[in-house]
């Protein structure tokens, strides 16, 4: 099969890759582009761990298609810190032990940031709501909850 | 609670865990993040059929397709003999192992493998498993547990005799074994009780549902050298299972273990390794394999449905005079359900004189069933602490004071044979009845419920190194995978005997060949037992630092003691030494007799039992029949806590899988016997928007056979929520549900039928 040629912006880098039509952005980002911090857990949208930023919406990159990036922005968790500076939510999610297995971590780090970039001030259930799509076995959510509302605390200079 | 308080500067703190940064920033790599040059797609042909005969495969036209390296089915493994099963004293069974990674001769289950092809690229593998040939001779099936045990039903294994009975079964049945544990004679305690309740309860099989699918990427040379790549919940179990599988000796291939994405007890069976070991060998090129969610769904997991009886007689005063109870529960296609650990676990919170558990362990066409988190007991305490309540109830007395009357205590005898030794049972309820959780007022259509739950907790064999390095700071290595942050806690341990900071301490989870043999991590046991190595190896450490002091002081190492951090002078007698410190001593250390490098391996005992009380307030929709958690209080005896962060999170991920247990979660058939919900949308496991904050409370007995008194902690806190929600279901609206989940067509339907 002719594989696509796609321009497009990652982590605020310009990027070209080739992929078959049939790939999606996920697949592309782990298989061609080896960033595999965002992960596969179902491949159906329903688990999350593939959430990535594309032109400023949090999607499931396994229901994106490759293609899809084109001159476009893609923003995955390899972007979240600024160097060796941890982004707030990064930070607290370890001070609060807020991951376990930390498969599903780096979909809940952007998904949540996503959250935060929009709503500043999020009440508990705002919280619970918006990351009602990312699944997560291991904690219960009480540790991610927390660690969101007491990120966004901190960002907001409290 | 804490009986001793002793003073510690790293055991019970909170820091950040060594492999953090990695989770927050996407770098750590799991099972399918592993790639290497030239790497094969493999791929596995499943049975569409819940049981059928192989007739013939023919595997030709695959082979022939361009791109395909190598095909596989279970003629290309071994036979594993039926004398010849296991390895050493580990209970699994190898055969039905085998049988079970690629079918030989019937296909048990849909989704049961049938044969893998290595290729290219994934689409050249998708190609290759269309153009397989099965010839499939499609026998009757069997689902349901009770349907099962018919004379009639379909059976599964024509060598399958019902172990466990007398005399032996003449014929074959799907009942492979029955068990039973007799305390006293409950027909006289029945006789003396004032109130009798026997209800009959059924589960549904649930799965682990970990978020990261099976994962495995396998390389091997050209002189058979192989290596394997893979999450799991012990590397050196899936050497021993792939070196069993495929009949290769342990020298010939190292298993290193990638970051495990959730495990559960899911993760402790081999499923793709051996099988991209094969074609890894067949082929001469890595290969790496991963399944889709529906495969994980399908074939592996998950844990028992049960049907159960339980039969609890009581005394007005609130002693039990007498308990019974019948667990029958589905093993899958082969052998092995949990039913054992249900039947020892269910009667072990409490005291009583007369008990008998009986269980039956049945095979039927669904996956071979898997541990998952105190497996069999949260089946066995749903259907006995719901009897508990019901009783309580009746006799009007509070469920935790009825539970506190008959609670074990240090020199109780269990059912299942051990009388205890010190164990935080009491501490445990009075604690739950002591939280403001247990006095707070309920709302409209709000209820609240309390469970016990017990948990034996595992000990095991572990090997762990401590090596100082030159500049004053240690690698701990041990052989455990680090499913929650247990490397937090080897560290702490390590910091804690050597006296430096934790952060001078980096803990290394080490492949087969790197460090002596480890048992799972499963059973609760990580903290505790490779918690035990890391301290012993860190012992010898500091042995060896006092000899080196010595030796550059010049006196005996008896007149050298070890004391936060630096070796002194055992008193001015011995000589006025400034105290040198580990990085002092380290810097010496080519001159004083070389590397310092402490070791442990050991088979340790005395794992501490463990108990919970849980409090659930749910809200019951009456209109719709949905069930909402409004607030839950979990309380747990740790022994002692290293890092209270990652118990408190093992109990709310413990409660929050419950809790999907006792209400949305479950395999659903058709009656062809196929899985009608393969996925996270149909199988549904809780969200964050389903729940509230999930308190926890944690009591400190500390377990005397461990220096801080740890016990496991991660399976008991799934004990008790079946049981604490149903119970608040009962308290919200006055029926009690006998079936789970409690989903709401189920519930409106009891409503209906109970109002």
């Amino acid at each position: 099969m002719i594989k696509d040629h796609v321009s497009t912006t990652i982590n605020g880098e310009p990027v070209e890759f080739l992929c078959d039509p049939r790939q999606t952005l996920l697949d592309v980002l782990r298989d061609e582009l080896n960033l595999t911090g965002s992960k596969e857990g179902c491949s159906s949208g329903d688990c999350g761990a593939c959430s990535v930023m594309l032109d400023g919406r949090v999607v499931c990159s396994c229901l994106v298609l490759g293609a899809e990036a084109e001159g476009r922005e893609v923003e995955t968790i390899e972007g979240m810190a600024q160097g060796e500076t941890l982004h707030p939510l990064q930070r607290v999610f370890l001070e609060e032990a807020a991951l376990q297995c930390g498969i599903c971590t780096p979909g809940f780090l952007v998904a949540a940031k996503a959250l935060l970039d929009r709503n500043p001030d999020p009440t508990e259930t705002e919280v619970r709501y918006w990351l009602a799509g990312n699944l997560c076995r291991c904690t219960g959510y009480d540790k991610i909850v927390r660690s969101v509302l007491d990120a966004a605390a901190e960002m907001r200079g409290k | 609670m804490d009986i001793e308080a002793p003073s510690y500067k790293w055991v019970g703190t909170r820091p950040v865990r060594p492999d953090g940064i990695d989770k927050v920033t996407g770098r750590a790599m799991f099972g399918a993040d592993f790639s290497l040059p030239d790497m094969l797609t493999g791929k596995i042909l499943r049975s569409p059929h819940p049981h059928a005969r192989l007739v013939s495969i023919d595997v030709s036209k695959a082979a022939a397709l361009r791109g395909v390296k190598a095909v596989a089915t279970a003629a290309d493994i071994p036979e594993i003999p039926v004398d010849n099963a296991f390895v050493g004293d580990a209970p699994t069974n190898f055969r039905h192992w085998s049988s079970n990674v690629l079918a030989r001769e019937k296909v048990l289950y849909d989704g049961h493998a049938v044969a893998a092809v290595a290729a290219t690229s994934p689409a050249i593998a998708d190609a290759a498993l269309a153009l397989i040939e099965v010839d499939y001779e499609v026998l009757p099936h069997v689902i349901d547990v009770k349907d099962a045990m018919r004379d009639d039903a379909p059976v599964l294994h024509d060598d399958l005799f019902t172990a466990g009975v007398e005399p032996k079964p003449d014929k074959p049945s799907n009942v492979a074994k029955r068990v039973e544990f007799t305390l006293g004679n409950t027909e006289a305690g029945f006789a003396e009780a004032d109130v009798v309740v026997e209800r009959a309860f059924r589960t549904k099989a649930v799965h682990q549902g970990y978020i990261e699918p099976h994962a495995v990427i396998a390389n091997t040379a050209e002189d058979g050298q192989s290596q394997v790549w893979c999450p799991s919940q012990g590397h050196f179990m899936i050497r021993a299972a792939c070196a069993k599988l495929l009949g290769i000796e342990i020298s010939q291939f190292r298993v290193f273990p990638a970051e495990i994405g959730g495990g559960f007890g899911g993760k402790i069976n081999p499923y793709l390794e051996p099988v991209a070991l094969l074609l890894s060998r067949k082929s001469g090129r890595p290969v790496k394999m991963v399944m889709t969610r529906a495969e994980v769904f399908r074939a592996t997991g998950p844990t028992s449905g049960a049907a159960l009886t339980v039969k609890i007689g009581a005394l007005k005063d609130g002693r039990i005079a007498a308990a019974e109870a019948t667990l029958t529960f589905e093993a899958g296609a082969f052998p092995g359900s949990p039913v054992g650990a249900g039947c020892m676990t269910g009667f072990a919170p409490y005291d009583i004189t007369n008990v008998k558990i009986v269980g039956y362990d049945v095979v039927s066409n669904r996956p071979k069933c898997c541990a998952y988190r105190a497996p069999g007991a949260p089946i066995a305490a749903y259907g006995i602490e719901s009897v508990l309540d019901e009783i309580a109830q009746r006799l009007d007395l509070d469920p935790i004071d009825f539970r506190l009357k008959n609670a074990a205590k240090e020199g109780t005898k269990a059912a299942y044979g051990p009388q205890f030794g010190k164990i935080g049972c009491i501490e445990t309820l009075t604690a739950a009845k002591d939280h403001p959780h247990y006095g707070a007022p309920l709302g409209p259509n709000q209820g609240r419920g309390v469970a016990a739950g017990f948990w034996f907790n595992f000990a095991g064999q572990a090997s762990a190194a401590v090596n100082v390095n030159e500049d004053g700071t240690a690698i701990v290595t041990y052989g455990n995978p680090d499913i929650g942050g247990t490397r937090a806690s080897m560290a702490q341990i390590a910091a804690e005997v050597l006296g430096i900071d934790y952060d001078k301490i980096r803990p290394i989870v080490a492949d087969t060949s790197s460090i002596g043999f480890n048992d799972i991590t499963a059973g609760s046991k990580t903290t505790f037992t490779a918690g035990l190595a890391v301290h012993e190896a860190a012992k010898d450490v500091v042995g060896q630092l006092r000899e080196r002091a010595a030796k550059m002081w010049d006196i005996s190492v008896d007149a050298v003691v070890w004391e936060n951090g630096v070796a002194r002078p055992a008193s001015s007698n011995a000589g006025d030494f400034d105290p040198l410190a580990l990085a002092d001593i380290a810097a010496m250390a080519g001159k004083t007799g070389g590397p310092i490098s402490g070791h442990a391996s050991l088979a340790a005992t005395g794992a501490g039992p463990t108990f919970a009380a849980h409090i659930c307030d749910v809200e019951v929709d009456q209109d719709t029949g949905r069930i909402t958690v409004v607030r839950y209080t979990a309380v747990q005896d740790a022994g002692r806590a290293i890092h209270p962060s990652y118990v408190e999170g093992q109990m709310q991920g413990g409660v929050v899988q419950g809790i999907g247990w006792a209400l949305n979660e479950e395999y659903i058939y058709g009656s062809d016997g196929r899985l009608q919900n393969p996925g996270f949308l149909d199988y549904r496991i809780p969200v964050a928007s389903d729940l509230p904050m999930i308190d926890t409370v944690i009591v400190e007995v500390p377990n005397p056979n461990h220096p801080y008194g740890v016990r496991g902690v991660g399976e008991v806190p799934i004990v008790p929520p079946m049981a604490a929600v149903t119970n608040a279901v009962a308290s919200a609206t006055g029926v009690r549900m006998t079936e789970l989940p409690m989903s709401p067509p189920r519930l409106l339907a009891a409503l209906e039928n109970g109002s």
